[in-house]
C-alpha cells in the first residue's frame, strides 16, 4: 500500500439559509485557498460527491467543475454520494501509483428545498417511496428502536445536543446554535428538533498526497493507516436498527482503536450512541469536536467534514490519532470509516 | 413558494418483476405474503434476495398476518403535505405474524390535534392489523394504514328521569330559589340539619321546626379531583364538607377561589351566590364557596364532623 496523507482541509462558513451564492460560488474560494497552500495548480486525480436532487437539476455536479478549472482536460470523477466517498475513490486512484496529488471535495445546498422529502427519493421505489416516508420519521424510528434496546433516555439525546451546540459555537464554521431545551416539541418522536441535524449550505476541500509528496507539501500529514466502507440491508425491517453492523465491520477493517478523537456522522442524536457502540470508543475518546453535523450539516460536504476535522487536529497537533467517519442511506444504511495518524506506522 | 419542479407527471412507470408483483398481485386481493428463503426465513415484504446472504430467495410464498406486532415507531405530530395521512400518525415497523422480518408502513391511532404528543398507548409489541382500501391498484397503498387490534369498546350508556325533590327538600330549595339556606332543628337532640330530610337520622323521629343557617361555615373536609366536571371551575378543583354556621352536619359543596394545594381543614368559606336574575329553585344558585378571610376555625370546633 502506498502510504497516502490529508495535506489540506478547507470549508466554508455554513450557512442555515440561502446566502446567495451557488453551488460553484461555494467552492471556487476553497479551490482557491487549498491551490495557494499547497502551491498545486493541477492534481493527478479530482473527485467529488453531491446530489443532484438537492437542487433538482440533472448534472448540476457537472458545473461544479468549472471552479476547478477542468480545460485542458483533467482526470475527473464523482459520486452521487457524501464527498467522504469521493474521498475513497480518490484514496484507490491513488494506490494505482501513477499518480500523487488528487482533490476532493463535497458540497450542498440544501435551503433551496425540503432535505427530508428530498431523501425520501433515495428509498427502496416500491415499499418505502410511494409511502412519503421521509428521512426524519425514519431516522426516529431508529431512535426509537435504540432507546427501547439500550434503556437509553431522552435526556441522553439531549446532553448530546447540548455539547454538540456548545462546541459548535466554539468552531467559526459551525451554526451557532442556543443551548437546547428539554422540553422543545417533538420533530418526529421521539426525536426533538435539536436531536436533528441543521440543514446547511456548504461544501469541503480535501487534498491528499503520496509519501514524499505529502510531507513537502503540509508539516504534519495525516497519514491514512486505514479505511473501509460497508452497508447494511436497505430494507429497514430485515437488519436490527438498533445497531450498526456495517460501521462495526469497517472499524474493524480501518483499524479503529487507541483513537483520541473521532468525527462521526451523526445525523441524528442517537446515531452517536449507536456509531460509539460499534465502533467500541470508550468515554475517554473525545466526540465531534468540531461540533459535528448537530451545529451544522451541510448535507453531501458533512462527512467529508468530518474526516477533514479529524485530519485537522492532526495537523495542529492536538491528536495523533484520530477517526472520521461518514454515512449514507437511510439509518446509517452505509458507513465509512477513516482512521488517520501522524505517524506513517502509526 | 417554489419556482422549479421535479416531477414526472402522472407518476414514473417502473416494472417490478416477479417477485415484488406477487406480493402486489395478492396484496390487491387483501392478502399478506411473505417469501421463503432458502434457509427457511420468510422475508416480507418479499425481496427476490436474502438480505442475510444475498441469495436468490425461494418461490415459495407464505400468507403472513394479517395481524402484526410493532417492532418500532416514531410519531409524526405535524404531517408533511407529502404524508400518507394529514392528521398526525406513526410510522412503525411491523412483523406480520408468519414472518421473519418487518415492513415500514403508518399506524393510525384515531383523530388527535395537529402537534400532539406520541399517544402513552403507542409501544413496541403493540399488535396491529391493517386496513385495505376498498379500491386496490396493487400497490404498497393499498393497505391505507395499519390499526390498533380492538382491545375495548365504547357502549352507549343513557337513562333519563324525572325526579322529584320530595317534601322536605322542596322546602329546602323554596329557601335557596330565596336566596336562604334552611335546616330543620330535632326536638329530641337540638341538633340543625341542613339540608332537611323531615327526619332526624340520629333519633329517627320527624322533624318540622325550620331554622335558617348562615351561608358561611368551615371546610370540615375535602378532595382534590382531576376529572373534569361541567359545575367546577377548573381541572384540578375541589369538593369539601362544609359546616354551615348554625348547622350541625356538614354539606358538600364546591371550594374555588384558592388554588387547590392550598384548602385545609378548618378553613373559613362563605358562598358565592350566582347573580340573583339566574336563580331557579335549585343548589346551582351557589355556585361554590370561597374562603371568606377569616382566621382558620380550631380543629376541636370540627371534630364532630369529620
Amino acid at each position: 500500500m502506498r502510504d497516502v496523507a490529508i495535506v489540506a482541509f478547507a470549508q466554508t462558513h455554513h450557512s442555515a439559509t440561502d446566502q446567495g451564492a451557488s453551488e460553484t460560488e461555494l467552492l471556487l474560494p476553497l479551490f482557491q485557498d487549498v491551490k495557494s497552500r499547497t502551491g498545486i495548480k493541477r492534481f493527478g486525480f479530482t473527485c467529488s460527491g453531491s446530489c443532484d436532487y438537492l437542487i433538482g437539476a440533472p448534472f448540476s455536479f457537472v458545473s461544479a467543475l468549472d471552479a476547478v478549472g477542468a480545460w485542458p482536460p483533467i482526470s475527473e470523477s464523482h459520486v452521487e454520494m457524501d464527498g467522504a466517498w469521493a474521498l475513497y475513490e480518490a484514496w484507490v486512484k491513488l494506490q494505482h501509483g501513477d499518480i500523487d496529488t488528487a482533490l476532493v471535495y463535497g458540497f450542498g445546498k440544501p435551503s433551496q428545498g425540503s432535505l427530508r422529502e428530498i431523501m425520501t427519493r433515495q428509498l427502496d421505489p416500491y415499499y418505502l417511496a410511494p409511502l412519503g416516508a421521509d428521512q426524519v420519521s425514519l431516522a426516529a424510528l431508529q431512535a426509537r428502536a435504540y432507546l427501547d434496546s439500550s434503556g437509553a433516555k431522552e435526556d441522553d439525546l439531549l446532553a448530546i445536543a447540548a455539547r454538540s451546540r456548545r462546541d459548535g459555537r466554539d468552531n467559526p464554521y459551525a451554526l451557532h446554535l442556543d443551548d437546547p431545551a428539554g422540553d422543545t416539541a417533538y420533530d418526529v418522536a421521539p426525536l426533538r428538533a435539536h436531536d436533528v441535524a441543521p440543514d446547511a449550505d456548504g461544501a469541503a476541500v480535501i487534498v491528499l498526497a503520496t509519501g514524499d509528496r505529502a510531507r513537502e507539501l503540509c508539516e504534519r500529514p495525516a497519514w491514512i493507516r486505514g479505511i473501509d466502507h460497508r452497508a447494511d440491508a436497505h430494507s429497514l425491517g430485515a437488519r436490527d436498527l438498533s445497531r450498526s453492523e456495517s460501521t462495526r465491520i469497517a472499524g474493524l477493517k480501518a483499524g479503529a482503536r487507541d483513537i483520541e478523537v473521532a468525527e462521526l456522522h451523526a445525523q441524528f442524536s442517537h446515531e452517536e450512541l449507536i456509531l460509539r457502540e460499534a465502533l467500541n470508543l470508550s468515554d475517554e475518546v473525545r466526540i465531534n469536536p468540531s461540533g459535528g453535523p448537530l451545529a451544522a450539516n451541510p448535507v453531501m460536504a458533512t462527512g467529508l467534514i468530518r474526516l477533514g476535522e479529524a485530519a485537522a487536529r492532526i495537523h495542529d497537533g492536538s491528536a495523533n490519532r484520530t477517526l472520521g467517519h461518514a454515512t449514507s442511506g437511510p439509518c446509517l444504511q452505509q458507513n465509512l470509516v477513516c482512521v488517520l495518524s501522524g505517524e506513517t506506522n502509526g | 413558494m417554489s419556482n422549479h419542479v421535479l416531477e414526472f407527471p402522472g407518476g414514473y412507470t417502473r416494472s417490478v418483476g416477479p417477485v415484488i408483483g406477487r406480493f402486489l398481485s395478492e396484496l390487491r386481493d387483501g392478502r399478506l405474503v411473505g417469501v421463503r428463503t432458502r434457509g427457511g426465513r420468510v422475508i416480507f415484504p418479499p425481496t427476490e434476495y436474502d438480505p442475510d446472504s444475498g441469495e436468490a430467495v425461494t418461490s415459495e410464498y407464505v400468507e403472513v398476518g394479517p395481524v402484526g406486532t410493532v417492532e418500532s415507531w416514531s410519531w409524526v405530530g405535524e404531517p408533511l403535505a407529502s404524508h400518507p395521512l394529514d392528521r398526525p400518525f406513526a410510522w412503525a415497523l411491523i412483523k406480520p405474524d408468519g414472518a421473519d422480518t418487518a415492513m415500514v408502513h403508518v399506524v393510525d391511532l384515531g383523530p388527535f390535534e395537529r402537534g400532539a404528543k406520541p399517544p402513552n398507548f403507542l409501544k413496541a409489541g403493540m399488535r396491529v392489523r391493517p386496513r385495505f382500501r376498498g379500491e386496490r391498484t396493487g400497490g404498497i397503498g393499498d393497505i391505507e394504514a395499519f390499526l390498533p387490534e380492538v382491545t375495548m369498546i365504547n357502549a352507549p350508556s343513557r337513562l333519563e328521569f324525572d325526579l322529584k325533590p320530595g317534601h322536605a327538600l322542596d322546602r329546602f330549595l323554596e329557601g335557596i330559589s330565596e336566596g336562604r339556606i334552611l335546616g330543620h332543628r330535632c326536638d329530641v337532640c337540638g341538633k340543625v340539619m341542613v339540608p332537611m330530610k323531615g327526619l332526624c337520622s340520629s333519633d329517627g323521629v320527624p322533624t318540622t321546626e325550620e331554622v335558617e343557617v348562615a351561608d358561611t361555615g368551615t371546610v370540615t373536609t375535602f378532595a382534590v379531583n382531576n376529572i373534569p366536571d361541567p359545575r367546577a371551575p377548573a381541572v384540578p378543583f375541589v369538593s369539601a364538607y362544609v359546616l354551615l354556621d348554625g348547622a350541625d352536619g356538614a354539606m358538600l359543596t364546591l371550594v374555588a377561589g384558592i388554588p387547590a394545594d392550598q384548602v385545609r381543614m378548618g378553613m373559613r368559606v362563605k358562598a358565592v351566590w350566582k347573580p340573583r336574575e339566574e336563580w331557579g329553585a335549585t343548589i346551582s344558585n351557589i355556585r361554590w364557596f370561597e374562603p371568606s378571610g377569616e382566621p382558620d376555625a380550631s380543629f376541636e370546633s370540627i371534630k364532630d364532623y369529620t
